[in-house]
């Protein structure tokens, strides 16, 4: 059937340097083009922003009041800051899924998909805007904790480590957005999806309460969660003498893993979504 | 971010002059066989049309040669690379312009085009020059910073004609390219495809249920049905087989038993459903 002429044609072997410069320009492309958007459409990033603020200043100030919830020797608005930074991040990436599958019934993933970037480069590139989008969260929460008094410090190389830690937190949970996306495939049932998975993920960890409360059974869960590593780095980083529970290196480790495992399904089967 | 200096110029010598060949190939819905056996030769330079009613199997067959959808059996080579073991460098070769919409409407035109210029890897000292070529030639040059929603439906086809040959493929897929333009845009989209067959030396290989534009625009068209090649030839060729006074529309009948009767009917509810289905 297939005659000996069919051999398929040998691959151009380029060098290892222009295929890593390459790899480069592509995760680039990706994330330019949604920082792009952003900028042509600022009004959805300004809208996000009102959630924490309201997270803050409403739930912070009254559940300050309760002597019960004990933040161990910082005052509560000092705790519950860095959660909800990790709260708006894991918010925004969540739902992200809902752009791809959006993306596919336009269109525009196919133009992705036929396209040579390697599948792990939109991936990333994908992650790496949703990172972005973190960034924005974290300026508004920085300035509002300010206002209201947190110990926050800005010591240079504390923010730089919270900008990483918002990095893997966006990336990490904008690629688990894809992957639910590929999976469910509709934007109805992502919906559904999207609400119950954020819920637990976000009082299953460490963000507006100590672990210390919780019953042992949830205790386990939150060790397990990937938020309970992203808020215990951002409490330490983004307070004056914050310690970290775990230790930082720790935290860095637990979300590279899960995010790295994280992309490498996601390159699996995102191509599914155009077949 | 600039490129080092080997240009991942396509390298044209290395790809055979017939740029598509596939040898029966298959494609199976579970128990729907969406393409059959389908073996067929496509050369550089052709426009080569894929006919058929709604669920004859002409997107489904683009997809397996643009590498979306893995085939059941049989085998394609598309510019000399096999897409089954080869995609990343079938995708080097190839331009998409898909039946949906594939530009950006959150991006402008340029920024489309900027897009497509990195995904493609195009050199960095050339990008500029490319992407302004690009929307000249497609004449779009006034509305370059326009956000690509604002665009026309013929507007926006010329864009996305422009960024999957931005990269001079040596094998463009257009999906249905004029559907949903009025005259005017369809004999625009003709114009362009014809001047991109001169440009690129590429084969183009455009699906339509529009007799006219089979006739129109196509060297050799092939009639699919039910997921078989019915017929090859030229639009000459096949409207010969009826006698002198046959048009397109007649063969196409005569190969199909009528079915572009239905299009829109029953049988694209049936496809819609089914894909419904197969995502489910």
């Amino acid at each position: 059937m297939t005659s000996e002429r069919h051999a398929a044609a040998p691959a151009s072997t380029p060098s290892f340097r222009f295929l890593a410069a390459g790899y480069a320009t592509q995760v680039f492309a990706v994330a330019d083009a949604e920082v792009r958007k952003l900028r042509h459409d600022p009004w959805e990033l300004l809208s996000r922003a009102v959630q924490p603020v309201l997270w803050l200043v409403l739930f912070g100030e009254v559940m300050a009041q309760v002597r019960g919830l004990s933040s161990g020797t910082i005052p509560y608005l000092d705790f519950l800051a860095p959660g909800i930074l990790a709260q708006s991040v894991l918010f925004v990436a969540i739902f992200y899924g809902i752009s791809a599958i959006w993306e596919r019934d336009l269109g525009v993933l196919h133009r992705y998909m036929v396209s040579p970037a390697p599948r792990s480069a939109l991936v990333i590139g994908k992650a790496l805007s949703s990172t972005i989008r973190g960034l924005s969260q974290a300026v508004v929460i920085y300035v509002c904790a300010a206002i209201m008094g947190v110990h926050l410090s800005f010591e240079p190389w504390r923010i730089a480590l919270v900008v990483v830690f918002i990095a893997l937190g966006a990336g990490l949970f904008s690629t688990f957005s894809l992957i639910i996306a590929c999976i469910v495939k509709t934007r109805e049932r992502f919906m559904g999806i999207g609400q119950v998975l954020t819920m637990p993920i976000f009082f299953a960890s460490n963000a507006i309460y100590p672990i210390d409360l919780m019953p042992r059974w949830l205790k386990a869960i939150s060790s397990l969660n990937p938020l309970t590593y992203e808020v215990d780095g951002l409490r330490t980083l983004m307070l004056r003498g914050g310690e970290s529970t775990f230790g930082l290196g720790h935290d860095l480790a637990v979300l590279i893993i899960v995010g790295s495992v994280l992309v490498m399904i996601a390159t699996r089967i995102y191509p599914r979504m155009t077949e | 971010m600039t490129m080092p200096d080997e240009a991942p110029t396509p390298d044209r010598t290395q790809i055979p002059s017939a740029v598509v060949e596939t040898f029966d190939l298959t494609r199976r819905f579970g128990s729907v066989t969406a393409v059959s056996d389908v073996s067929l030769t496509i050369n550089s330079g052709e426009i080569f049309g894929l006919i058929g009613p709604n669920g004859a199997g002409k997107s489904t067959l683009i997809k397996m040669l643009t590498t979306l959808l893995p085939p059941s059996a049989g085998r394609a080579f598309v510019a000399g690379f096999d897409v089954m073991t080869q995609p990343g460098e079938v995708r080097k070769h190839i331009g998409y312009v898909p039946q949906l919409l594939s530009a950006d409407g959150e991006l402008t035109g340029y920024e489309n085009l900027l897009l497509s210029s990195r995904l493609y890897l195009i050199p960095h000292s050339e990008r500029e020059r490319r992407i302004a070529a690009a929307l000249a030639m497609m004449g779009l040059s006034e509305v370059r910073d326009r956000l690509v929603r604002n665009y026309s439906g013929g507007m926006i086809r010329r864009l996305e004609i422009a960024q999957s040959t931005l990269h001079r493929p040596a094998v463009l897929f257009m999906d249905e390219p004029t559907v949903g333009l009025d005259p005017t845009g369809r004999h625009t989209v003709w114009n362009h495809v014809r001047e991109l067959r001169g440009d690129l030396q590429a084969a183009i290989i455009v699906t339509t249920h529009y007799m006219d534009e089979a006739q129109e625009l196509c060297d050799r068209v092939a009639v699919l049905h039910a997921g078989k090649v019915e017929t090859v030839g030229t639009p000459a060729e096949l409207k010969a087989m009826l006698g002198p006074t046959a048009t397109l529309d007649d063969v196409f009948a005569a190969l199909t038993g009528g079915e572009i009767e239905s299009e829109g009917g029953y049988r694209d509810v049936r496809e819609t459903r089914r894909s419904a289905r197969e995502h489910a």
